[in-house]
């Protein structure tokens, strides 16, 4: 059993990073914007097909992601419009734009599930060039450059005059607009990037698992939220806006090696997983709620 | 500098919660005017002051500051011109941003944001100095967050950042309001320095009688959306809270005896 742990742990590692993007661009909405976006789900997928589709049609992987990456983009701006313009209420306008991606992915695809044999990715591309390598760690190598690369621009992003406004924006709203900030227009830019990092996974995802499916997205906002649950009960102690995204990306590779886990132990069947990270999130996010009504009790004198 | 024309809002008009809040309020401000303004809970003061800023479109009037007619301008295009302190010292910063990131971004109030780094060296020893001036010891803490201050601290900085960029009019509606009375004082003080440094327009509302006569060269009171008494210069100085008091009673037929502003 140990064996299959341990054996299983690179994979687990891979996908965490991988995924880690995607927490990444949650961590955008959820915890810098305030808004629980549930686009997510659908955006993951879509950046999953719209790269299968580009690379099966011959296109240069990269290119496929970067296709991918802007795809998102438009499927956030989607959400951010139905909610800044229209006045619809985030998880609902973020809802809207999920299921009606479900509809677009398959569209994009033309069925539900796009293999991707014999053609370049990648992933295969990094195998030729350095073929001691397993799969896993290939894809460890990948996910760790497009983690570096996404958390700098991060970084600089956000530490921008627009950047700050966004921030500012999902801080006190109020503030930005009696400073002369559009808070609707940051809002919608601010769900555009979140969703095009989404996408960037979602592509990442699909070139490392060799294919794209319309249900790959299915609870993905759920697995962000363990990730950056699980970040900050690991590394809470750093506020600084660098150590929560290390923190994210920690948190979901902690995330998928706790699902490895389980699995492997047969402590939680495959088909239980989705259940698992339901309750696992849940838990994550009610501990602190009761520790601090437990703190705030009255204590009455005897 | 500012001038109001006939401004009239009524809030959930048709409905049983009908209000109101401005019946035809006329107002102009000379630059370097510094204008107080009391009246009792409901009287249209905030009302006045957001409809200045733009929180909500006027039902008809025209607002104009500095010769622009702005009264179609969304707030946050309007902001380019106004300096704003809210009543809730939690209103006019970011909590979770540190407190020269708060400064930073008062200082491009009105300027376009672009992919510049969001603070530079120069700037943040500008502020090191401008801190130095609210003596609370806050230009050795530049990189804390905002939520650690207090709130006399937050309204001490909300009010540097609304005059940073020097606004055509200071709108300042109850901002010592929510302060205990010797931090109040302080950003009182602090409020006529910066005001009589900077030669702002300013429009003040107050609930305290004795402020509003002793500072500013202008004193409105407003009653039921209206202005009802309005006056300025040696008249202003001459005169005493007993005499705002009958002003009011006037007007309002006794009712101010039950106002929260005998209180003070």
């Amino acid at each position: 059993m140990l064996a299959g742990i341990l054996s299983s742990l690179p994979g687990a590692v891979s996908q965490g990073i991988l995924w880690g993007i995607m927490a990444l661009g949650v961590y955008i909405t959820y915890k810098i914007l305030d808004i629980a976006d549930l686009t997510v789900d659908g955006s993951f997928a879509m950046g999953g097909a719209v790269c299968a589709v580009c690379v099966v049609n011959g296109m240069h992987p990269m290119a496929a992601v970067l296709l991918a990456i802007l795809a998102g983009c438009v499927a956030g701006a989607v959400t951010g419009i139905l909610h800044t313009v229209f006045d619809i209420p985030a998880i609902l306008a973020g809802i809207l734009t999920q299921l009606g991606l479900y509809s677009i992915n398959l569209r994009i695809m033309g069925r539900s599930n796009t293999p991707l044999l014999k053609v370049e990715t990648l992933f295969n591309k990094l195998g030729n060039l350095l073929p001691a390598l397993g799969n896993s760690y290939i894809a460890i190598c990948i996910g760790v450059i497009a983690v570096v690369v996404v958390v700098a621009v991060l970084y600089w992003f956000f530490g921008t005059e627009v950047g700050s406004e966004i921030r500012a924006t999902g801080n006190n709203e109020d503030m930005v607009k009696a400073l002369g900030g559009n808070t609707r227009l940051m809002k919608a830019f601010g769900l555009a990037i979140s969703n095009g990092l989404v996408a960037l996974s979602g592509a990442l995802v699909c070139q490392s698992q060799g294919y794209s499916d319309v249900n790959s997205g299915q609870g993905a906002i759920v697995v962000g939220l363990a990730a950056i649950v699980i970040g900050n009960v690991l590394m809470g102690w750093g506020k600084a806006f660098g150590t929560k995204m290390v923190s994210t990306i920690v948190g979901s590779i902690i995330y998928r090696i706790v699902i490895a886990i389980v699995v492997q132990t047969g402590w939680v069947d495959t088909q239980d997983t989705k259940l698992f990270s339901a309750l696992l999130v849940a838990v994550a996010l009610a501990v602190p709620v009761l520790i601090e009504r437990y703190r705030n009790k009255p204590r009455v004198e005897e | 500098m500012l001038e109001l024309k006939n401004i009239k809002k009524t809030f959930n008009r048709g409905t049983i919660n009908e209000k109101k809040a401005l019946e035809g309020v006329s107002l102009k401000l000379e630059p370097g005017d510094f204008v107080t303004v009391i009246g009792g809970n409901g009287a249209g003061k905030s009302t006045m002051l957001n409809m200045i800023a733009g929180v909500y479109p006027v039902d008809s009037g025209a607002v104009v500051i500095d010769g622009r007619n702005v009264t179609r301008q969304p707030d946050y295009k309007r902001a380019a011109y106004l300096g704003r302190v809210f009543q809730d010292p939690m209103m006019g910063t970011a909590a979770d941003m540190e407190i020269e990131e708060n400064l930073a971004m008062a200082y491009r109030r009105g300027r376009r944001r672009g992919l510049r780094w969001g603070i530079s060296r120069q700037e943040k020893e500008n502020y090191h100095e401008a801190l130095k001036m609210l003596d609370l010891g806050l230009e050795e803490r530049m990189t804390s967050k905002v939520g650690l201050l207090s709130g006399g601290q937050r309204q001490a900085l909300t009010l540097l950042m609304a005059t940073l960029r020097q606004p055509k009019v200071l709108l300042l509606d109850e901002h010592t309001a929510a302060l205990d009375p010797k931090t109040a004082a302080k950003v009182l003080e602090l409020t006529q320095e910066l005001v009589e440094k900077n030669s702002l327009t300013t429009l003040m509302i107050t609930h305290n009688m004795k402020d509003a006569i002793r500072l500013g060269n202008r004193l409105i009171m407003m009653h039921e959306g209206r202005i009802i008494y309005d006056v300025a210069g040696q008249e202003k100085k001459a005169l005493k809270v007993a005499d705002l008091m009958s002003k009011f009673e006037e007007a309002s037929g006794g009712e101010f005896a039950n106002d929260r502003m005998i209180l003070s």
